[in-house]
């Protein structure tokens, strides 16, 4: 993996520890404020895990006004932060700095309201995805974006990194779906931005503040909205013979009027492994698989389905199933979640991709990736959130191979490009991190970088928290790695990836 | 040549020195000139909202009103990429065409300024982001933007977002400038999600009998699978004989009891699906046919955009207020607002348009402090011709606000862009 700029390293911070370590203790709970080699090691990395630094510390303060105590301390002796939630961010978001503490938010793991009259949930940001919907379902509640890592992540990071998911076309991402933060500052000043009710007057700085990616502030409290559960879904296969005519197929679903709850797409190499992988019934023959979820009222879904099936035939669709119960709905979407773990047992490592297209540009986009692939000589499988355009492409390689790892990045970089001159972006979903921040440039100018950046530096003007992030340090356009998972290094093996 | 007179000279400047620049690079040119000569400026549009908001106090004033037309509108991708003061009826009218809409509803103004329609433009109506009652399923104006680029106070063209929905690349920065006011940038170029229209709709009309009741309806109607894509509650109850009077002809349908304070909930989709939601929300509501009456899709339609162009305080010389708050103190607020003001509830029971008189301002700081307590906010949105401005137009509290200096900063160090307009000082 080649090197990644960090930002300088403050010595005068290292040399500190001892006494730093100890002004920590004395602002939470001593067993909070961790410093041994082997306690900081869990914290070295987060699910990019190809990059690994241990921090100077990691503290995981208990409630706000310690979050806002130990901020107004790093502030004043000008220590940097790194915050971190679950850890489970594809980007590289939450890699520790040498002389940065890592300041944990895992134990805010309590929701603390559920307001069902005013249809919201007010939990801390520790509490995962998947938890504040159990916490509702027995209600018939639930909460929208499912980021597949959904088990795993933690709410407070979905509001960093504007987390979406599968059902994201039709019910959007996390800054569509939250209501309200409370957020404490670099100096430590505590703020909330909307509440309970629609739309904060004034500038929307929870909007600024969801997708910041931990560089603004540290979210402690977040008020999400909870919708009512749809009383019917139902998902359709369909295999078609053809990369152009399945991905027709797809736009013209959305042209005709159609809000798919979820449409998905693989191609013949991933419908293979995951096949393989998860025995889930796929059609083998086909050379690109659609799944469409629908969601609605009974007679709803009934005559979306109709307008489907007509317009999958009308594109040569090959098979065509539907799913008829709950059990066979799910087992449509078994092979589609599989996806990356399946990609891992045909490789020593995948790199795994996150562009957004424009949704029309699919079959252009497959075929370029093909193109590369060929001239790079390496296998790749593909899978596409086609209800939104995105596209994440699975590299697969050998990365003891030092002259494959390398064509493995260029490979990457080049279909991140690709997806830029398609009129896409270079992240969908997984963030920008360190991952891709100098891939930065090939979307912005100069005059946009320095607009962000002075966004930043009017809110934290040392620039302490998560330096080195998302906007590129160097100021220039290097190739860097992307998402890089060797088998045995996944931090998170058994969670679903799409 | 003096620099004001290079501005002169280049760009176009009507009979009272109005700026009009033609293209993104006047406006940059434009604004690069009073940055270096600390001379502020009002930005506008076609001028239907400028009304909301203090007064800015400016040197200049710069109209992006030739910054029009559709730069790509793509259906199958469901977005449409304009100048950024295109005009909102021009942009409907070509989503229309293949069966699109904005779905967030956008709120005719001119009603309650001039009597008649003026919907303005599409950088008005980011620029303010209030949506109409499509709201509380759909989201507001931000949740439809995908980018859009402008010219900061410094004069540089900046851009953030594009054309795909699934995008995290950078700082959100379309969020920011929606409902900004024109503050942070002169927008040049909008991004929008665009989505297609319903087949049809169906509006139910209950006339219940107590605040409990309204609450209690909007609880069960916003908790229902069977969703519903608009609800409104408007009363009977007002010693204002005028607004009864007005009330009553404005809401003029065949199905439509008068005299009588009513909910109205609307129901988009397939004319199968509408029956079939309908049906089940009955149920779920426990009413009998006896009880409500049903507004067919000809009835429908035009019963919310009157509903969305506030036709009911049309033309008003009172003070206009928008308050947003959580739906569980409504019926509170309800039994407050009661023969006190003028007034109809939106967005399933969050969002009040409240007409203060403007004999009666004092209230206004009233109605603030109830809309804080309550866990909202609230907005005047047109003010008489008395107001003295003693009570903010907006609330902001202490911290908000120096966040706000700080971001506006960032965007406009030297404060050219509508200096004032949200709060003094931004």
């Amino acid at each position: 993996m080649s090197e990644i700029a960090l930002p300088k390293i403050d010595s005068s911070i290292l040399n500190r520890k001892s006494e730093i370590v100890k002004n920590l203790s004395k602002l939470t709970d001593k067993e909070n404020v961790l410093s041994e080699a082997d306690e900081l090691r869990p914290y070295e990395t987060d699910a990019l895990s190809v990059y690994t630094q241990t921090p100077l510390a990691v503290v995981l303060p208990e409630n706000t006004e310690e979050v806002s105590e130990i901020l107004k301390y790093c502030y004043s002796e000008n220590i940097k932060v790194v915050p971190r939630g679950a850890g489970t961010g594809l980007s590289g978001g939450a890699l520790p700095l040498q002389d940065a503490i890592l300041l944990g938010l895992g134990k805010f793991n309590k929701i603390l309201e559920i307001d069902y009259e005013n249809k919201c949930v007010v939990t801390q940001p520790g509490v995962t995805n998947l938890g504040i919907t159990h916490a509702v379902q027995h209600k018939g509640f639930y909460y929208a974006p499912d980021p597949s890592s959904q088990l795993a992540c933690s709410i407070g990071g979905n509001v960093a990194e504007n987390s979406g998911g599968v059902h994201s076309l039709k019910y959007g991402t996390t800054t569509n779906n939250i209501l309200g933060v409370q957020m404490v500052m670099m100096d430590g000043t505590i703020c909330r931005f909307g509440g309970k009710s629609f739309d904060q007057e004034g500038y929307d700085l929870m909007g600024l503040i969801c997708g910041s990616e931990g560089l603004l502030g540290v979210v402690t409290e977040v008020t999400v909205k909870i919708l009512k559960t749809p009383e019917v879904v139902r998902a359709a296969l369909i295999g078609f013979p053809s990369i152009k005519e399945g991905g027709d197929a797809a736009s013209e679903i959305i042209s005709s009027g159609i809000v798919p709850a979820g449409m998905e797409i693989m191609d013949k190499a991933l419908i293979e492994a995951t096949d393989n992988f998860s025995k889930a019934g796929y059609p083998r023959d086909a050379e690109l698989l659609l799944i469409v979820e629908l969601d609605g009222t009974d007679s709803e879904v009934n005559e979306l389905i109709k307008k489907v099936e007509a317009i999958c035939k009308k594109n040569n669709c090959s098979s065509l199933k539907l799913s008829n119960s709950e059990k066979e709905r799910l087992s449509f979407w078994a092979g589609r979640k599989a996806a990356f773990p399946a990609c891992g047992a045909m490789a020593p490592d995948y790199y795994c991709m996150d562009g957004s297209i424009p949704r029309g540009k699919l079959a252009e986009a497959l075929l370029e990736i093909k193109k590369l692939s060929e001239k790079y000589e390496l296998p790749v499988a593909n899978c596409f959130h086609a209800g939104d355009g995105n596209l994440h492409p699975l590299i697969m390689f050998d990365g003891n191979d030092k002259e494959q790892l390398r064509k493995t990045e260029e490979f990457g970089s080049e279909i991140l490009k690709t997806c830029v001159r398609l009129g896409g972006v270079i992240t969908g979903e997984h963030g920008v991190g360190i991952e891709k921040r100098e891939l930065m440039c090939e979307m912005f100018n100069d005059k946009d970088i320095q607009q962000q950046l002075s966004i930043k530096k009017s809110l934290d003007e040392k620039n302490l928290l998560n330096p080195g992030k998302v906007y590129p340090i160097l100021r220039k356009c290097a190739e860097e790695g992307r998402v890089h998972v060797h088998k045995k290094q996944d931090k998170f093996p058994d969670l679903p990836r799409f | 040549m003096s620099t004001k007179n290079k501005i002169n000279s280049q760009i176009f400047q009507d009979s009272n020195n109005v700026y009009y620049p033609k293209d993104e690079a006047e406006v940059s040119d434009l604004i690069r000139e009073l940055y270096k000569q600390d001379s502020p400026t009002e930005i506008i549009g076609n001028n239907s909202k400028s009304f909301i908001g203090n007064k800015t106090q400016s040197a200049n004033t710069t109209s992006l009103s030739k910054i029009a037309g559709i730069i790509d509108y793509r259906p199958e991708e469901l977005y449409i990429k304009v100048k950024a003061c295109t005009p909102i009826n021009e942009i409907e009218q070509v989503l229309s065409e293949n069966n699109q809409e904005l779905a967030f509803e956008p709120i005719d103004f001119g009603y309650i300024e001039e009597g008649k329609s003026n919907k303005g433009t599409i950088a008005g109506y980011l620029s303010c982001n209030y949506a109409g009652s499509r709201r509380f399923k759909v989201g507001s104006v931000r949740d439809h933007v995908l980018g859009f680029k402008g010219v900061n106070g410094k004069g540089d063209i900046i851009k953030s977002g594009g054309t795909v929905v699934k995008n995290v690349t950078g700082y959100d920065l379309s969020k920011l400038i929606a409902g900004s006011f024109g503050t942070l940038v002169a927008l040049t170029e909008i991004t929008l999600k665009v989505l297609p229209k319903k087949d049809s709709s169906k509006t139910v009309i209950i006339y219940p009998s107590n605040f409990e009741q309204i609450y209690d309806f909007f609880n069960k109607l916003s908790s229902s699978s069977s969703e519903i894509s608009g609800a409104v509650f408007v009363p009977e109850q007002s010693k204002d004989k005028d607004f009864v009077t007005k009330k009553n002809s404005v809401f003029k349908f065949n199905d439509l009891k008068s005299n009588v304070s009513f909910i109205a909930f609307r129901v988009e989709g397939d004319k199968i699906s509408i029956e079939e939601k309908i049906k089940n929300l009955k149920k779920e509501l426990e009413l009998n046919n006896s009880d409500i009456s049903t507004l067919d899709v000809y009835q429908s339609e035009p019963f919310w955009k009157k509903v969305n162009n506030l036709e009911v305080f049309e033309k008003t010389e009172h003070n206009l207020i928008r308050m947003v708050i959580p739906p569980a103190n409504g019926s509170k607020l309800c039994k407050h607002l009661e023969n006190n003001h003028n007034y109809f509830v939106d967005w399933c029971g969050s969002l009040f348009w409240i007409e203060v008189n403007s004999k009666k301002e004092e209230n206004i700081k009233d109605l603030k402090k109830m809309a804080k307590d309550f866990g909202g906010y609230l907005t005047v949105i047109k003010t008489s011709s008395e107001y003295d401005y003693g009570e903010a137009i907006f609330t902001v509290d202490n911290v908000r606000l120096m966040i706000s200096e700080k971001v506006k900063q960032s965007f406009d160090p030297k404060r050219i862009l509508n200096p004032g307009k949200m709060y003094r000082g931004v």
